[in-house]
């Protein structure tokens, strides 16, 4: 069956000093960047490049190279689909760039849009590259996040691989029997698919919980 | 000899993260036969059954299924040769009900109205499953899910099934009744299994296969009576089970 190394697939396994700063400092570290980056006004561009100064900085000391985080930027790109349509849907005064006629704060929302979801996206990136999934959740409950919210990511990951993996025996068996994905005409099998999986998780977390109470977890906030 | 219906030669594959798991497989399965496909957990079995419809593409050497290649053109064909039913049968059944599942193979390959009709009802017959047609799959004892299961594959017609792991998980009578169903279908068979007194019983010819090549592919019977073959590849016997005396 399918064996995935061992870790995450964000996760980029390396020893260096941002890899062995603790969880709950980098994620901090990260909501405080980011608050300051969103706080900046859309058209300080002197003080963005100084912002991606210290992001590169960081990736440098970090040691994941470039290539590793930029096709996972990718998730980016609905964020770019919104920030080009907006010059052209939003009013007002117009201009002209690459000689097309479009809306002035449009243009400046686009622009301010792109650099802060980049600078964002390749910040978190960051974190997830150099900190592996425990670690988050260890940090996330050393900074006293609800227990429930924290039980819930840590659940999340846990189970992220095992209904991936389920996914894919389960596309495998549907395409064994002769089935393409090829027109819109086959969505109905796909989406017969999405409710078996959801089904399937759903029942997946009654065992679980099931297996849970039978080695004494108490329901109520109990941390057994 | 006829052509036969899986022609396996020089198979090697690894997968994409760099771990290969076979290193030259030949297997060649002739019609009507029924083959066992016994060996150690990651020995490669899987991986091999999935080179027999084209999911997994061969790194080096052939596969060929009655004479048709195995490649990108020829998948719906080879798909509809080879029925493969998988070890979980949850992962096979997805619609709201059995006949829906069991029509999904046959509307793959095109059959419409009465002869999709005809096709299904055919197929859970052969499973004994027919009274079940409008039951929705997920309320089937997990027996009953495996047989709807090797329906929805014998619905597509194939020169070949392929069971992954029949047995596990069924209780004795239910591992009987399929036993039965097993023997009374008319098509080649290859099953993949760790159970041996299962293999001896339905196949005569068994293929082992240990660190991704096959150790041995013989009479089932000699096989398993053979001790020191047996231990060196990690296959045992259940407890008092003696293959000479069965």
């Amino acid at each position: 069956m399918e064996q995935r190394p061992h870790g995450h697939k964000l996760y980029f396994a390396a020893d260096s000093p941002v890899h062995r700063a603790p969880a709950h400092l980098k994620l901090l570290a990260l909501l405080g960047f980011m608050l300051v980056v969103v706080a900046t006004p859309g058209t300080a561009y002197p003080v963005f490049a100084v912002y991606a100064v210290i992001l590169l900085g960081v990736v440098v000391v970090s040691r994941v190279p470039f290539g590793y985080l930029l096709p996972r930027m990718l998730v980016e790109i609905p964020f770019v689909v919104f920030a080009l349509l907006l010059p052209f849907l939003a009013t007002g005064p117009q201009t002209t760039f690459l000689g097309m006629t479009v809306s002035q704060h449009g243009l400046e929302a686009a622009g301010s849009l792109l650099i802060k979801a980049t600078i964002g996206v390749a910040a978190s990136l960051t974190l997830a590259a150099t900190t592996e999934p425990h670690a988050l959740i260890d940090g996330l409950r050393r900074l006293r996040l609800p227990y429930e919210m924290v039980q819930i990511m840590a659940f999340m990951i846990r189970y992220l691989d095992v209904v991936t993996d389920e996914m894919h025996r389960m596309r495998v068996a549907r395409e064994s029997r002769g089935f393409r994905a090829t027109s819109f005409r086959q969505w109905g099998a796909l989406a017969r698919t999405g409710s078996a999986l959801f089904i399937r998780s759903y029942e997946r977390g009654e065992r679980v919980h099931l297996a849970m109470l039978s080695r004494g977890h108490d329901p109520r906030g109990g941390r057994s | 000899m006829s052509v036969p219906v899986i022609d396996v030669r020089g198979l090697a594959y690894a997968y994409p993260d760099g771990r290969q798991v076979l290193y030259g497989v030949d297997l060649h399965i002739h019609p009507g036969e029924r083959v066992a496909l016994l060996g150690p957990n990651g020995a490669g079995k899987t991986t091999l059954v999935l080179h027999l419809n084209g999911i997994l593409l061969p790194g080096a050497g052939t596969v060929e299924v009655s004479g048709m290649p195995v490649v990108k053109k020829n998948f719906p064909e080879i798909r509809r040769r080879v029925g493969i039913v998988f070890q979980d049968p949850d992962d096979q059944l997805f619609s709201a009900t059995v006949r829906d599942d069991v029509a999904f193979g046959p509307a793959n390959l095109g059959l419409r109205g009465d002869a999709l009709e005809r096709r299904v009802l055919h197929a859970l017959d052969q499973v004994g499953m027919a009274e079940y047609a409008d039951r929705p799959p997920h309320h089937l004892s997990f027996g009953q899910r495996r047989r709807v299961a090797v329906a929805t594959v014998l619905a597509m017609e194939p020169q070949i099934l392929v069971l992954d792991e029949p047995s596990s998980n069924l209780d004795p009578m239910a591992r009987r009744e399929l036993a039965d169903i097993v023997r009374a279908l008319d098509v080649t068979v290859l099953m993949v299994t760790h159970d041996l007194p299962y293999a001896l019983e339905l196949c005569p010819r068994a293929v082992v296969l240990s660190d991704g090549v096959v150790a041995a592919d013989s009479d089932t019977r000699k096989l398993l009576s053979d001790e020191d073959f047996m231990r060196a590849h990690r296959l045992e016997l259940p407890y008092g089970f003696d293959p000479r005396t069965v």
